[in-house]
Formats: C-alpha cells, structure tokens, sequence
C-alpha cells in the first residue's frame, strides 16, 4: 500500500515512520527541505536507506504530486500545518486523483464536521484535546463527589 | 451613498486595497455591504472609513462567515491574498449556505486549475488579466486570446496576417481553413468588416476567429503567423 503524507511535521513524519516500520511504501511531500530531518528522527539509516521517498514541493503543485506518486497512491494524508491547505488538497486529491482514501488533519472542529459530511475522511485534534479534557474533568468532578466544597 | 433601488447583500472577504474599494463602490451602488478583514490592524484602518461595516474575523472560520449573516447573502467576493482562503470561503458559501453568486480572487494563476476543479467560478486574476492587456497592446505576440472559454472548448483569437503568409491574395472561398475554424471578423486600415466567401486577404489584416482550441496551432501556421511570434497563454 503506498501512503502519500503531504506535511511532514511533526504529525506526518510521526505517521510516516511507522507505516513504514509497518512495511507500507511511504512518500512524503513538504515544501521545507529540512523536514527531511525530521524524518529520520530516530531512525539509524538515511530515510530513502529506510525506503521511504521524500520530495520537496506543495500539495497545490500538480507536478510535485505527480513526482511524490499521486497516481498510484492508495492513501492520501494531508497534513500539513494549515487547515484550508489540508482542505483543498485532499478535495485535489480526491477529485483530480481519485485517490480511494483521502484524510485530512482539521483542527477546526465545525469545519472538520462539515467536510465530514461531504466524503472527506477528517481528523480533528482540536476535537480530541476537548474530549480528552472533558473526560479528565468529568474523572476528577465524579473523584470529589460527595466530597464538600472547599 | 446613492440612491437605493432593491440593493443586495454582499459580502466580501479580504480588506485589502481590492476589497476596500470594492465595498465602498458597491456602497455608493446602493447595496448593503459587509466587509470581512482578518487582519487586526488593517480592520481597525477600514473600520474608520467603513464603520460598522466592517467585522474583524477570519472568515475561514464558519462561525464569522454565520455571524456577517451568509445565510442571508445575495454575493459573496472573497478577495483575500490567499488562494486557499478563497477558494474555500466560495466553496462553503456555495455549497454549506446555498449562496447563488460567488467571485473568487485568484492570486497564483497556476492556482486557476484548483478552482475550476472545485466548481468556485467566476474567479478573477488580476495577473490574468494585465497580461491579456499587455498581449492586445503589444503586436509582436502575433495573437491574442481575446476569449477562452474553456468548459464550451472555444475560443476566440485575434491575430495579424504575416507578410509572406500564403493566405495573402486569395478569396477566403478558395482556402483551406482547418478544420474547426471560422474567421469572423477583419480589421484593415482602421476599419472591420465582416468578411464574405470573396474576401481577399492581405498582408498587415487584423483578424477574428473562432475556433477549437486544438486547432490554433494549424491556425496559426496556415495564416502566416511566424511560429516565433505565436503566444502561447502563460500559465
């Protein structure tokens, strides 16, 4: 399966390298040179020793997808650190592309909904850090309980 | 302001020099008019002329885009220095609030693609634009793309009979146009004419045609337009 993660930040270098620890074919498209680096965080071989592909260009560039592998790519992650980025290049994706599965990270929570609704597989860690924390809290109320005020 | 007569409520993203002086000609049009500008600083500069019309927010943000009252939107204009921002802002407002009209900005003319892709049109780019100004002044492109419409798979070109061209002293009837191809109009010493099967070509003719764009090439070669002179539309 090859993955195809636009945004090698902190989240998609994370996720790059394990779906390639997993065996996957991974490739990596960012417009910072340097995330390379990042990418072989960890790891005691270069990236590309490793197997993975790296190039260096935007996701609104038709040839940097081209050369990142978009064509043959069964899974599209758009995780750049902007939201109408992610947006717009996984609607490239999906629509130009007809990539099969196509995710993307949006930390707006209505706006990761609404795209939700309109065929867009999305993530929100916008959303998570609110349940997470909501869960904390109800944890620690639910602790007090009974306890009196003070 | 200027006299009102059924005006519309338009909104319009990005508070820059475009979206500035579009909302205040639109005001003067009559029409009631919120302008939406991300940046603080430069909202507080517009609120001063604007007043309440204008609302501090990042209109990618649906929350602001609900609070300027979209569902109520006649039109909206996103003209933002960024291309994703508009390109969203118009898909949203299309297809999340049912907006009928929107314009789009297109900063990156190699965005152009993305927005046709996603069904945002019309969009406007000034780059696009000053550019075909500059191809119709200057002769030496040779043509000139004076329509293109991509989606009927026409468009029209105006272009300048070479000097050598082999078209040169022969009635159109006897020609061997491509296939695809129609000359509409001829311009000679200032003046156009519609031409007639017995129309005779001549060296310096401005001419129109409409044609397929697949057959430009053929066009172009076939009416004596130096290859080198042949502009092809900058991407």
């Amino acid at each position: 399966m090859l993955i195809l993660i636009v945004g090698a930040g902190r989240v998609g270098s994370s996720v790059a390298r394990a779906m390639l620890a997993e065996g996957h074919e991974v490739s990596c498209l960012d417009e910072d040179p340097d995330s390379h680096a990042r990418l072989e965080l960890g790891l005691d071989t270069s990236w590309e020793d490793a197997g993975g592909q790296f190039t260096v260009g935007t996701g609104l560039e038709i040839d940097a997808l081209t050369t990142a592998g978009i064509e043959r790519a069964d899974v599209f992650v758009a995780s750049t650190n902007g939201d109408n980025t992610n947006i717009v290049i996984a609607q490239i994706a999906q629509r130009r592309f007809n990539v099969e599965t196509v995710i993307a990270r949006i930390l707006d929570p209505y706006r990761a909904e609404w795209y939700a609704t309109q065929g867009m597989t999305t993530v929100c860690p916008t959303r998570t850090a609110i349940e997470m924390l909501e869960t904390n809290l109800r944890e620690v109320a639910a602790s007090k309980e009974g306890q009196p005020d003070g | 302001m200027g006299e009102r007569e059924g005006g519309d409520y338009m909104l319009i993203v990005g508070g820059g020099k475009v979206g500035w002086n579009l909302a205040r000609e639109l005001i003067d049009k009559g029409h009631e008019v919120t302008l939406i500008e991300a940046d603080r600083e430069r909202y507080l500069t517009v609120e001063q002329e604007l007043e309440h019309r204008v609302l501090y927010g990042d209109a990618s943000e649906l929350w602001v885009l609900e609070r300027a009252g979209i569902a109520r939107a006649d039109m909206v204009i996103a003209v933002t220095g960024d291309d994703e921002d508009n390109l969203l802002i118009c898909q949203v407002a299309k297809d999340k609030y049912d907006v009928d009209r929107v314009i789009a900005r297109v900063n990156n003319p190699r965005n152009r693609q993305h927005f046709d892709l996603l069904g945002v049109k019309p969009y406007v780019s000034a780059t696009d634009l000053i550019l075909r100004l500059i191809e119709r002044q200057v002769p030496r492109y040779g043509l000139v793309h004076l329509l293109d419409l991509a989606d009927a798979n026409i468009e029209i070109i105006d272009l300048l009979i070479g000097e050598d061209a082999q078209v040169v002293g022969s009635p159109l009837h006897e020609l061997n146009m491509p296939k695809s191809s129609l000359l509409i109009s001829v311009m000679r010493d200032g003046t156009g004419f519609v031409p007639t099967p017995d129309t005779v070509l001549q060296a310096g003719d401005e001419v129109l045609a409409v044609l397929d764009p697949a057959a430009e090439e053929e066009l172009t070669r076939y009416l004596g337009v130096e290859q080198a002179t042949v502009h092809r539309k900058p991407d």
